[in-house]
């Protein structure tokens, strides 16, 4: 576990950089992290960052699948958004936990 | 008379038909169970077909004579669950009342969400082990093949057992040099995932084993299609993989009965709370086994000890008591690794796959994530323990809970 700054604000995140504490995560923070990974973030990229948020606070587990049924983006357009890791970029970047899929 | 219905007498079903068979009062419960298939599969034997270490004959008994005889059985194919009224109807446009009702339908491989996987290519260079069908047709395939780039694919997350595919890879190789043609045969792996296995310390161990091996892996590969003409798996983000001959694992799914009975999340799971085995919808709707949609692996290990907790908490509920007994996500898988030899994982929702020991009274102990002869003959011995005491609802000498004894929390 470590503290960093992200776009002017402390943040707790884990070894591999996921924010700890999703109540902490605003848009800037957001758009910082992406930025980091040459991401920059467009409305269509927030939209799909405000699925997976709400999609993970109801305790349901998150696949490419399902934010391909989300009538947002399809599947090939969520990896054209977070190209290299759609799901593993898009959720690091919504402030919530890695998706663990299940052993 | 009470109702006990159990929808799938698959693994899951069936312990639970023997376990109340037994502690119930027959004056005062009726158990039906319901389902659409008379053979009984078992399901970890698919994995050596391929290499005719077992063939059919050796993984398939008739349903029937797993039930006990008091307990009602209809073969038929479930139409939908009303749980407002419950009641299920069947295919056949008769309907069953229950007071506590068993959702245990398993999940099922689906090639058909995969465009072109049921292409021209289908069972005669593309083949799914997880299937009787596909065992077979792989086994007559491999007899005459003579070599080049064998694929294994997982198409997508979650599937039941998620060692199977390593394990199929592993056996692949041995298979391969002791047929004296490895050097023709170009192995790979290709997973959605990131690595080989899901969890740090098991996929350290099995990356090792699979390097050794010269089995090749292709980590975050996601499925899109399957192009029959050119022999090319192909990824969403556009990468293709060729191949001249692909075992796959398809998309895996809950039943349809469960989405039309609107209890399922967008794979058909049903939704169920991890510690009680009690439906989110329904108080009387208890799941077990691969249809519910608990974070934690897909096996025939996990409905054996869910089913023991499953067991206690309705026995609970019958008598209006608090379900105490919590699921803590149990797993203990073998993996087989070619050679006679074979690892085992052992691991919780909570606890990842360590490594250490594992004891089990009067056969073990095994060595967890090692590679050991012990571990290959806990495998095969699992096939006699499967038809004779798991399925019958007997008690087995492991308990429920994982246990920390023996386990590491470092490598060596
Ligand atoms: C290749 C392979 C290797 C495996 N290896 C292992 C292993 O080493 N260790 C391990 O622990 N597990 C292993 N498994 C997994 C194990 O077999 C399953 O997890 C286990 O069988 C699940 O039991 P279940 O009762 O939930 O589902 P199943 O046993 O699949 O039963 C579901 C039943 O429901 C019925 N059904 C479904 N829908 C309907 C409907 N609409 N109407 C009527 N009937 C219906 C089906 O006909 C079926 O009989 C393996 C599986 C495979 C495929």
């Amino acid at each position: 576990m470590a503290q960093v700054t992200l776009a002017g604000q402390t943040v707790e995140v884990n070894d591999e950089g996921y924010m700890v504490d999703a109540s902490q995560w605003n848009k800037e923070i957001a758009a910082e992290m992406a930025k980091e990974q040459g991401i920059e973030l467009s409305d269509k990229h927030y939209e799909v960052l405000e699925f997976l948020r709400s999609t993970s606070e109801k305790g349901e587990t998150l696949t490419i699948r399902k934010v391909g049924k989300s009538g947002i983006v399809d599947i090939k357009g969520l990896y054209q958004l977070f190209p290299g890791g759609p799901l593993k970029y898009s959720s690091k970047f919504a402030g919530i936990p890695k998706p663990a899929s299940c052993v | 008379m009470k109702n006990i219905l159990i929808l799938g007498g698959g693994t899951a079903g069936t312990m639970m038909a023997n376990k109340f068979f037994k502690a119930l009062d027959r004056q005062e419960w009726q158990i039906t169970i319901v389902d659409q298939h008379k053979s009984h599969y078992y399901q970890p034997g698919f994995l050596f077909i391929p290499f005719g270490i077992y063939n059919k004959s050796d993984v398939i008994k008739p349903k029937g004579d797993f039930f006990p005889s008091g307990v009602k059985v209809i073969y038929q194919e479930i139409d939908k669950i009303n749980g407002e009224e419950n009641r299920v109807s069947l295919m056949d446009g008769t309907s069953l009342k229950y007071d506590y009702l068993i959702i245990a339908t398993g999940t099922q491989t689906r090639p058909d969400e995969t465009p072109g996987l049921l292409g021209n290519e289908w069972r005669k260079s593309i083949f799914d082990f997880y299937t009787i069908e596909g065992a077979v047709a792989l086994q007559q395939f491999f007899k005459t093949w003579e070599g080049g780039k064998l694929v294994m694919c997982i198409a997508e997350l979650p599937f039941k057992c998620p060692v199977a595919p390593i394990e199929f890879v592993c056996l692949a190789e041995a298979y391969f040099t002791e047929k004296g043609i490895r050097d023709k045969v170009d192995i790979t792996y290709v997973t959605p995932l990131a690595g080989a296995f899901t969890k740090p310390i098991a996929t350290k161990m099995l990356s090792q084993l699979l390097d050794e091996k010269n089995i090749k892996v292709v980590p975050d590969f996601y499925l899109e299609s399957v192009d029959n003409e050119k022999k090319v798996l192909k990824s969403y983000d556009e990468l293709e993989i060729p191949f001249d001959a692909l075992t796959i694992v398809p998309l895996n799914m809950g039943s349809e009965m469960i989405e039309r009975s609107g209890l399922g999340d967008d794979m058909n799971y049903v939704e169920t709370d991890k510690e009680t085995l009690q439906s989110k919808k329904f108080e009387n709707i208890f799941v077990l086994g691969d249809a519910a949609n608990l974070p934690t692996s897909k096996a025939g290990s996990v409905a054996h000890f869910a089913a023991e907790i499953l067991f206690e908490n309705m026995m609970n509920a019958f008598e209006n008591r608090p379900m105490t007994a919590k699921f803590d996500g149990h797993a203990n898988c073998y993996i087989e690794t070619g050679y006679g030899k074979g690892a085992l994982i052992d691991f919780n929702y909570d606890t990842e796959p360590l490594p250490g020991t594992f004891p089990l009274p009067g056969i073990g102990p095994f060595g967890l994530l090692k590679n050991t002869k012990i571990n290959h003959y806990g495998k095969m011995i699992f096939r006699w323990i499967y038809w004779h005491i798991l399925l019958r609802g007997k008690e087995m000498p492991i308990e429920a809970h994982m246990t920390m004894a023996g386990k590491k929390e470092t490598i060596d």
